[in-house]
């Protein structure tokens, strides 16, 4: 907001606050609660006779007994984290948060990733057409695709579950892949089969985010185009293509800046679509922790999600510099 | 003001809007049976549309059409409130920064920043999961809690606004006389930002309503609370479209109802946009003018056009 | 002076904003001549169609312009009227070069200049190599007077007068035979605003290219053109060498103008200016549009329908008045001759 810093230092800096803050709420509300009850979680679940002293250690594994009391265990969380350790879930005992995570996290980068990019790239092209060519039927795809945007991803997911999966059969309606007849391995059956599976969630997010590029850019454009430098683009007798880039360098700038704001309603979404179709990320991994109150897996999961995010940021920061070198600070 | 109405977008999102205000309203009051109520217990599958059930029946044999207009007023309401709470947070946070200036605005913008960059969902996942899920919140509390996530995007754009007006002439003068700040903010200022203020209510309104659909479809909040998003979230429960015999009375209505609610709020707010920045409405020349003096219909930049007749004099 | 030397003809050219009963009539009737080294001052108060006129010839007007009427020729042989994207492309730059108004928009903020340098000449010299368009582009810098590593500036980090320099030099790029300068000067200090006309005659003079100056100013016109042409509501009113408008004009706005102008030198006299102002396009008065404004209007001018541009003194210059139709008698300040001492000169003026 105010005074964007110009170095990448800066930029860095300004992200501390908000990593701290991310921690802060769940800290508090998952430590406040009945603490006796995560160890006795865990012994049902393991169903095992444990004697005193292995609740006991138990206890302590969960931070429920020490005698630190709350701002001792955040530092304590603190000091696991910087170490890489993110805690034990409770659900999975006695697999760890981070292992867990490491699991289900490229499957949903791998994910969002190429579905942000298709759809970025794709919305924006389609803008940039919708504006150059005003009055053509591109204008008519402007309300289909706002309905896309309005309705929520898990809807969009389901029909496209409906549709494709259920009613004609393309593409499989769950899983990352078969895991019935097929075993992880960079052999072409195995990664065919993950696209496969891939196809429908990925169009999922992207039919749900792209309408806001669309429109964006195509408002942009057609205020840009306003501008005297493109008329003098015209004038000057440049092809067409090259007055359409001269026109659209500037228009981007906004969508970029606004990328922000977009990925995280995107990562939302995401994680929505997982559930949907049971795939193996991170948002599928968030659901089964609510559903039986992993409070551990929670807590990193939203980590690392806040992490991800800031991430992302931090990344449409640099490239806004890159394309605007009114903000590049002078050497 | 006609002119507004004029606008086939405006007038599509206002009847679309009004129609869901009206449901909000009387839709509990016309249902024609209670949600809960299962009409039958001895039928396990999902009934098709019929005379008696016009959307069909749920698993349970609830009546779809009576949960769609029952939990259409509860949607509506949470995501109405959230808007409001948002915008009013919005607009104190975001002109006050705007205004200010200094370390006031430094610290409203590393809040706003904050709230804007962590991810709301997980965030209200753990809010309502703290509340506990044996709690029953009502709507009011529900839409507070989603515009506490929800304010950020509207404040900066009001900053961004209210900066930008705060060296102008009539700020200045009304500071000259010896006007008070919040005088000067709310009476000076804040009229100028109505159609941001508009914009970021409607943008917020939608943004409370996914939220909150969301949130009840993964079961966080009360799902015998009935909304839309709880509709889905039995629906999915059941498997409704992973069904052979696709059960699509059951999932595509609530999951439409959001859609165009939310389709109509987006439309309101890109007639407003267009209102408000004459060049995105047509380019000046209407379609019907234009055609019959033999002129292109899209204008291109850099060939004026030139009427058949002069064409064929010159 | 030979018809081939007509680079740009412009016969009874009328511009609208929109169509049909809402059209605004920003020109009518316009008959222009751009001759070959020649420098013609297109003078006007704001919203008097000069611009429109000038964009509206080399098909640039925005949208909702469209030309209703009227021919425009380049050279004798290219219709602008008529020309599709492809004829107009190869004639743009190559021949009509344009110098807009504020430098401050004119200049793509996200490339460096010498990228958009290089965008022009390879859109129009196809064969030239990196190396040549690089050190082309430096020859047009150093010919505006800006070092040659400036190149990789943005325009952001230039200062008002070097864009415009860099404008002007952008427009030279190609030789092209008219550049079109739409009030280059009024954006910058004045001080700037004196060092660029006297670069840019100093061009002028060396490559001999014609101009078509669009200013308000109608004492700088006089100083820099060769003719000039006054309009008003749309419409030419007067046009004639630059120092017989100057010291002797024929048309009651034209003498209006130059009596709103304080002279350097001499004695001081009180400024008239002219009282009103320019009337609404949408809702023009009958008969002549400047009556209302005029002190010597009478029945003829409310009545009849407005006065063409009348040819007076074996046509080299014409004005748009029915005092200078013949039948009337012509009050003395409209009837000057140039060598007439006009009190209201300044010194060092043309």
């Amino acid at each position: 907001m105010s005074r964007e810093p110009r170095t990448s230092i800066g930029r860095c800096a300004r992200s501390a606050p908000t990593s701290q803050t991310a921690k802060t709420p769940i800290k508090h509300s998952r430590r406040s609660r009945r603490r006796a009850r995560p160890a006795l979680a865990v012994l049902g679940r393991v169903q095992a006779q444990e004697s005193k002293q292995a609740i006991a250690a138990l206890e302590l594994q969960y931070g429920v007994l020490t005698k630190t009391g709350l701002w001792g265990q955040y530092v304590q969380y603190w000091s696991h984290l910087l170490h890489g350790n993110l805690g034990t879930s409770l659900n999975f005992y006695p697999a760890s948060v981070g292992g867990l995570i490491r699991a289900a996290l490229p499957w949903t980068v791998a994910l969002v990733g190429v579905a942000t990019v298709i759809s970025f790239l794709l919305g924006t092209l389609l803008g940039v057409a919708a504006a150059w060519r005003r009055g053509s039927w591109l204008d008519g795809l402007l309300p289909a695709m706002t309905f896309f945007q309005a309705a929520p991803y898990f809807f969009v997911a389901i029909l496209a579950v409906a549709l494709f999966a259920t009613k004609l059969g393309w593409f499989p309606p769950n899983s990352g892949y078969d895991t019935t007849t097929l075993n992880p391995g960079l052999d072409w059956p195995f990664v065919s089969n993950v696209l496969d599976h891939a196809v429908l969630p990925a169009v999922t997010i992207v039919l749900a985010s792209i309408a806001g590029w669309i429109i964006g850019m195509r408002n942009m454009m057609i205020t840009t185009m306003d501008e005297d430098y493109v008329l003098l683009a015209q004038a000057k007798g440049l092809s067409s293509r090259r007055v359409i880039s001269y026109a659209a360098r500037n228009a981007l700038l906004p969508s970029v800046a606004g990328f922000s704001l977009a990925i995280g309603f995107i990562v939302s979404g995401a994680l929505l679509t997982e559930i949907v179709f049971s795939y193996p990320g991170v948002g599928y991994l968030l659901f089964t922790a609510i559903g039986s109150d992993d409070y551990p897996l929670l807590q990193g999961i939203f980590l690392i999600i806040t992490l991800a995010v800031l991430l992302a940021n931090l990344a449409a920061d640099f490239v806004y510099a890159f394309l605007d070198p009114r903000t590049r600070q002078e050497a | 003001m006609t002119r507004l109405l004029r606008s086939p977008k405006i007038l599509i999102g206002l009847c679309l809007s009004a129609a869901f205000g009206i449901v909000a309203i009387i839709g509990p009051l016309v249902a024609p049976y209670n949600p809960n109520a299962s009409a039958s217990t001895t039928i396990s599958t999902p009934q098709p549309p019929s005379a008696a059930h016009w959307l069909g029946t749920t698993q349970v044999q609830q009546d779809v059409l009576s949960q769609l207009l029952v939990g259409g007023r509860s949607t509506i309401l949470v995501s109405l409130v959230a808007g409001l709470v948002a915008t009013v947070l919005a607009v104190l946070f975001g002109v006050t920064a705007g205004y200010f200036g200094g370390a006031a605005d430094d610290g409203l913008s590393m809040l706003a920043n904050i709230f804007l960059v962590l991810p709301a969902l997980p965030l209200l996942i753990v809010i309502f999961g703290f509340l506990g899920k044996g709690a029953s919140p009502n709507d009011l509390v529900i839409g507070v809690i989603i515009a506490i996530t929800g304010w950020a995007f509207g404040a900066r754009q009001l900053r961004v606004q209210t900066l930008s007006m705060r060296n102008r002439d009539f700020v200045d003068s009304a500071r000259i006389i010896g006007e008070k700040s919040w005088r000067i903010m709310t009476f000076e200022i804040l009229p100028n930002l109505i159609p941001v203020v508009a914009t970021s209510f409607l943008f917020t309104v939608i943004y409370g309503v996914g939220t909150f659909t969301a949130l009840s479809f993964l079961g966080v909040i009360n799902t015998s609370h009935w909304s839309w998003g709880t509709m889905l979230y039995w629906a999915q429960s059941a498997q409704a479209a992973q069904q052979v015999h696709l059960e699509w009375w059951w999932f595509v209505p609530p999951g439409l109802a959001v859609g165009l609610f939310g389709t109509g709020l987006a439309l309101l707010n890109f007639g407003i946009d267009e209102f408000v920045n004459p060049r995105l409405r047509g380019a000046g020349l209407s379609g019907r003018a234009a055609r019959r003096a033999g002129l292109p219909r899209r204008p291109q930049l850099g060939l004026t056009p030139v009427l058949r007749s002069a064409r064929r004099a010159s | 002076m030979n018809s081939s030397d007509i680079l740009i003809s412009v016969r009874g050219l009328c511009v609208d904003y929109g169509l049909g009963d809402e059209a605004v009539h920003a020109v009518v009737d316009a008959d222009l001549e751009l001759r070959r080294g020649e420098t013609l001052g297109l003078a006007g108060e704001s919203g008097s169609g000069k611009s429109t006129l000038a964009y509206a010839i080399t098909r640039l007007l925005r949208p909702p312009g469209v030309i209703t009427a009227g021919s425009a020729y380049f050279g004798s042989s290219v219709n602008l009227l008529t020309a599709g994207q492809r004829e107009l492309r190869g004639l743009r730059w190559n021949e009509i070069a344009v110098v807009l108004q504020s430098s401050m928009n004119a200049l793509n903020p996200v490339l460096s200049i010498g990228t958009q340098f290089s965008d022009v000449l390879r859109a129009h010299r196809p064969d030239m190599s990196r190396a040549d368009r690089r050190a082309r582009s430096g020859e047009l810098l150093e010919m505006v007077g800006i070092p040659a590593d400036r190149l990789s500036s943005y325009p952001h980090e230039l200062s008002g007068g070097m864009r415009q320099r860099v404008m002007i030099a952008t427009a030279l790029a190609l030789d092209p035979s008219v550049v079109i300068m739409d009030e280059p000067t009024t954006a910058l200090d004045v001080v700037t605003q004196r060092e660029i006309l006297e670069e840019l005659m100093a061009l002028r003079d060396r490559l001999g290219f014609a101009v078509l100056f669009i200013s308000h100013d109608l004492s700088l016109l006089a100083e820099i053109a060769d003719s000039i042409a006054v309009m008003y509501a749309g419409r030419l009113v007067e046009r004639a060498g630059a120092s017989a408008v100057f010291r002797a004009p024929r048309h009651p706005y034209s003498l209006g103008l130059l009596s709103s102008f304080p002279a350097l030198h001499g004695p001081r006299l009180a400024m008239e200016g002219i009282p009103g102002s320019p009337p609404d396009l949408r809702s023009m008065p009958s008969g002549c549009p400047f009556h209302p404004r005029c002190g010597y209007a009478f029945d003829r001018c409310r009545s009849d329908p407005p006065p063409p541009l009348l040819d007076l003194d074996a046509d080299t210059r014409a004005a748009a008045c029915w005092l200078q139709d013949g039948r009337e008698a012509v009050p003395a300040e409209l009837a000057r001759t140039a060598v007439d001492a006009v009190p209201a000169d300044s010194g060092g003026r043309a």
